[in-house]
């Protein structure tokens, strides 16, 4: 039986179709079948992130509304032999996605593969609903910065009551941390807050920490995962993400800033 | 920030700020807000009620409150006079 993930923050641009690509590339080098689900309707991305755009011919949409069976829909993704990809629609009718529909697609999805990663649209509206509805698990991606923290702490409340899992009085949500775009430097200069400090305001366990880094654009540029960009922190701060979720100690690491020397300390820059 | 900044105390450490302003602002909004499932909670009790005594919807407040180390929910129904 599939476990479902839902990755989302409230806050647009934090990193959640950076984090979905590389989380889902992540459980599928582990060998986990997996499949991973853009709900951004009308503002498809993930198939870019994922370098699978012009493969794409059918949508979550074309399946919905009976248009396209699931199997024409899902893409199988070039790097992992585990990995496909759902892409959704271009549609402008915000209203394509229904709870009935969604439900189906998942019921489908759930018999065949071992995870079903969300990618969450920005905003508290009804994609983001309906990308939460199904999780078993939240993976709220937030930037050390106070718009980033005050949307992931509105999430973490939706995520308490208006979950499947809460509507029907089962086990909540399991909720995770993941804090990208971490500057440890400027942590250390006091400019920003630290994991600590988001941990404390928002009481959810921390996953993981990315650092911010030019790795993440040099991805995006070419479509291919942040998790396979060659021995990088931020490939690497993936796999431990990954690691972590599946059970597994691994300290934090890119959490330290460079050390500088002392005549740079004494005078800054 | 240099060590002579440090030294002279030329900045304020921003870090703080942010950190002291959320949590101001994350305990009033948990607290003002309430839990999301509120207004469905009150649409179906609304319901139930509905069914037994004719209601006016507007006679019906839930709203959940602190006191201390528990939370209480409140309920408050207004019913017609009898006649």
């Amino acid at each position: 039986m599939a476990r479902i993930i839902v990755i989302t923050s409230g806050k647009g641009g934090v990193g959640k179709t950076t984090t979905s690509a590389a989380f889902a590339s992540g459980l599928a080098l582990r060998g986990y079948k997996t499949v991973v689900i853009d709900f951004d309707v009308g503002l498809r991305n993930l198939d870019l992130i994922m370098g699978c755009e012009r493969r794409v011919v059918y949508d979550l949409i074309n399946v919905i509304q009976g248009e396209a069976k699931l199997q024409q829909a899902l893409i199988k993704d070039k790097h992992c032999e585990n990995l496909y990809v759902l892409p959704t629609s271009q549609t402008r009718d915000k209203d394509a996605l229904t709870v009935e529909g969604v439900t189906t697609v998942m019921d489908e999805l759930r018999k065949d593969f071992d995870y079903i990663v969300c990618d969450s649209p920005a905003g508290i509206e009804s994609g983001a609903l309906m990308a939460l509805y199904h999780a078993d698990e939240a993976i709220v991606v937030t930037n050390p910065e106070v718009s980033s923290v005050r949307d992931s702490d509105r999430i973490l409340g939706i995520l308490a009551a208006r979950s499947r899992r809460a509507e029907q009085g089962e086990e909540p949500v399991k909720e995770h941390l993941l804090l990208t775009r971490y500057s440890a430097k400027r942590v250390e200069d006091g400019e920003m807050l630290s994991m600590e400090d988001v941990k404390e305001l928002l009481r959810t366990p921390l996953l993981g920490v990315i650092p911010e880094s030019e790795v993440v654009l040099q991805a995006s540029n070419q479509g291919i995962p942040a998790v396979h960009m060659g021995n990088t922190d931020v490939a690497e701060a993936y796999k431990d993400v990954v690691a972590r979720f599946l059970g597994e100690e691994k300290p934090l690491r890119f959490i330290q800033a460079p050390k500088v020397g002392f005549f740079k300390k004494l005078f800054g820059g | 920030m240099s060590l002579l900044d440090y030294i002279l105390g030329s900045r304020k450490k921003t870090a703080n700020v942010a950190k002291d302003r959320l949590k101001l602002i994350l305990a009033h909004e948990r607290e003002e807000g309430g839990p999301d499932f509120l207004p469905a909670l009150q649409e179906e009790l609304l319901a139930v009620i509905a069914k037994y005594i004719p209601v006016d919807k507007n006679n019906i407040k839930v709203s959940m409150e602190r006191k201390g180390d528990f939370e209480v929910l409140e309920l408050n129904i207004l019913f017609p006079d009898q006649h």
